[in-house]
């Protein structure tokens, strides 16, 4: 089953500054190493924070386009995982590994399917 | 025993090892709970007429087998599960021997996987191992029958969607399942003895025997299947040292009677010998935690003959033990009133004054400080306390018995 991880954490939690990044760099890849060692992983990415972000909308055939995310959250989103796996338990233990579960939330969604 | 009554005590106690089973060999959830339902009403109808079967279990095994392979073939998910049915069609009917396999504890712990809301595991579990029909589980929790029936359908719909895998937990995960499934069970346990979503309008009592019996028995299924741990042993014997002494709880006016003043006479022996017996087992695996203790705990109030006999100090070693374990406000409080009983009040009155910050919302903390203050004859404190915890508590019982001892505290 294909499930999507998504990781939300506050921008001011986790690595902060370039030597703090590098310092946990080791560690997803070592992560990313491990699922496609598996044969689970499909995709995964970090996306550049919300300052970066842009939201579109249509209303009333109106194009509303804004700065940022489409809504101001305590924690969010940071990156993505997509993985194939047996079931719920492995995606769990899956996102326990990703680092961001210590200081953030790791969301999994069960990707849609014909059979849903 | 009529046939109508025999029939209900049949599918109740059938239900669970059935639907395990079913959901085993379908792989589906709801197929196998609409199949059975339809095996139920099926059964209703023959057996008034032909009487309950020799092997009613069979039976219904094959009457829900039938149904389910009706309904995936009128499903155009026939195509997408040529296997299922082909592996049935080969099966030799007759083989439906009287053993059906039993494949509960995959059903335990599939509906009590921390994926799904502690409400819809506790629904749940009621629901498919207990047997209890939706309405009867609406009616133990005090919700709606359609809130119900929506609950249970959504963690069905979970289970399916988010890929909740039906299967015992491999030995990494069990310790923590087997405990988040032992918290649930003590949890049904609890809401049937000590009934804490009362409507104050209403006149219901303390307790709700059935949901107490269906822990008791959900229990014993998990110790037959998954013999020799000690914690679900504990449980086990600490629901029976409780259950013992259900029936002194409520006086005849409904209101509640507290463990010093009931008839001890009438505290069931059986279960107490059960409780005691079933607690050695598990002290005997060396495997100690929580319920062993709570369960040993009440073992010592079950053989106090008298109030005044109880062994507090050992109680009271005990809550030491326990709070080491799990140090909650519930287990400090209950410290303290036993070093009370045990030495003096005052003892507990100033444990429990540590606890004074954090505890302002917590009804045990306020009756254990009443109960002390009122020993001590510090009556104004007493009254305070009393009218805190009338405020915060949660049934009639309770509230009843409160309410007579803040009266006396304000008429001397």
């Amino acid at each position: 089953m294909k499930y999507l991880l998504l990781m939300y954490a506050n921008e001011s939690a986790g690595p902060q500054t370039e030597e703090e990044r590098q310092a946990a760099g080791p560690t997803w890849h070592a992560l990313l190493q491990e699922t496609k060692k598996a044969g689970v992983l499909i995709d995964s990415n970090g996306v550049l924070p919300t300052a970066d972000a842009t939201t579109v909308r249509i209303r009333d055939g109106q194009s509303l386009i804004t700065d940022g995310p489409f809504a101001e959250t305590h924690e969010q989103l940071g990156g993505y995982f997509v993985l194939d796996c047996q079931d719920l338990d492995e995606a769990i233990q899956w996102a326990e590994k990703i680092p961001t579960a210590q200081y953030g939330s790791i969301e999994i969604r069960p990707l849609w399917s014909a059979g849903a | 025993m009529t046939t109508a009554s025999q029939i209900e005590t049949t599918f109740r106690e059938e239900h669970g090892r059935i639907l395990a089973a079913l959901i085993s060999q379908f792989g589906d959830f709801t197929l196998a709970e609409d199949a059975l339902q339809d095996a139920l009403i099926n059964a209703l109808e023959r057996w008034q007429i032909d009487g309950v079967p020799r092997n009613p279990a069979a039976w219904l095994m094959t009457a829900a087998k039938r149904r389910a392979i009706d309904r995936l073939r009128r499903v155009e998910k026939v195509d997408h599960n040529p296997t299922i049915l082909d592996n049935l069609a080969t099966q030799d009917e007759t083989d439906m021997d009287d053993s059906i396999p039993d494949e509960r504890l995959k059903l335990m712990f599939t509906c009590c996987h921390p994926a799904l809301a502690l409400e819809a595991q506790v629904a749940l579990t009621l629901h498919t191992l207990g047997g209890l029909s939706t309405p009867e589980v609406a009616r133990a929790f005090l919700v709606p029958v359609p809130t119900m029936a929506q609950r249970l359908a959504r963690a069905r719909k979970k289970i399916r969607n988010a890929g909740i895998p039906y299967r015992v937990p491999p030995a990494d995960l069990l310790p923590e399942r087997l405990n988040a499934l032992l918290a649930v069970i003590y949890l049904i346990f609890n809401e049937g003895y000590v009934a804490t979503t009362t409507d104050p309008a209403s006149d219901d009592t303390l307790t709700r025997p059935e949901l107490c019996y269906e822990a008791i028995r959900l229990c014993r299924v998990l110790v037959k299947l998954m013999p020799h741990n000690a914690e679900s042993l504990g449980l086990l014997a600490l629901m029976l040292l409780h259950d013992s002494r259900r029936e002194t709880r409520l006086n005849a006016n409904g209101e509640l009677v507290l463990l010093d003043e009931q008839d001890r006479s009438r505290w069931d022996q059986t279960k107490i010998q059960e409780g005691i017996a079933i607690l050695d087992q598990a002290l005997a695996l060396y495997s100690p935690g929580p319920y062993q203790v709570q369960a040993a705990i009440s073992a010592l109030h079950a053989e106090a003959p008298t109030s005044d006999d109880t062994d507090w100090k050992q109680i009271a070693a005990l809550y030491g033990s326990l709070a080491a374990i799990t140090p909650t406000m519930v287990v400090e409080v209950n410290r303290a009133v036993a070093m009370a009983m045990a030495w003096e009040p005052q003892i507990g009155l100033q444990m429990l004054l540590r606890l004074e910050n954090e505890a302002d919302n917590f009804y045990p903390y306020h009756v254990a400080c009443a109960d002390l203050l009122r020993r001590t004859n510090q009556r104004e404190a007493a009254a305070d306390a009393y009218e805190r915890a009338i405020e915060l508590c949660g049934n009639n019982a309770e509230r009843a018995y409160l309410q007579r001892r803040l009266n006396e505290m304000l008429n001397p």
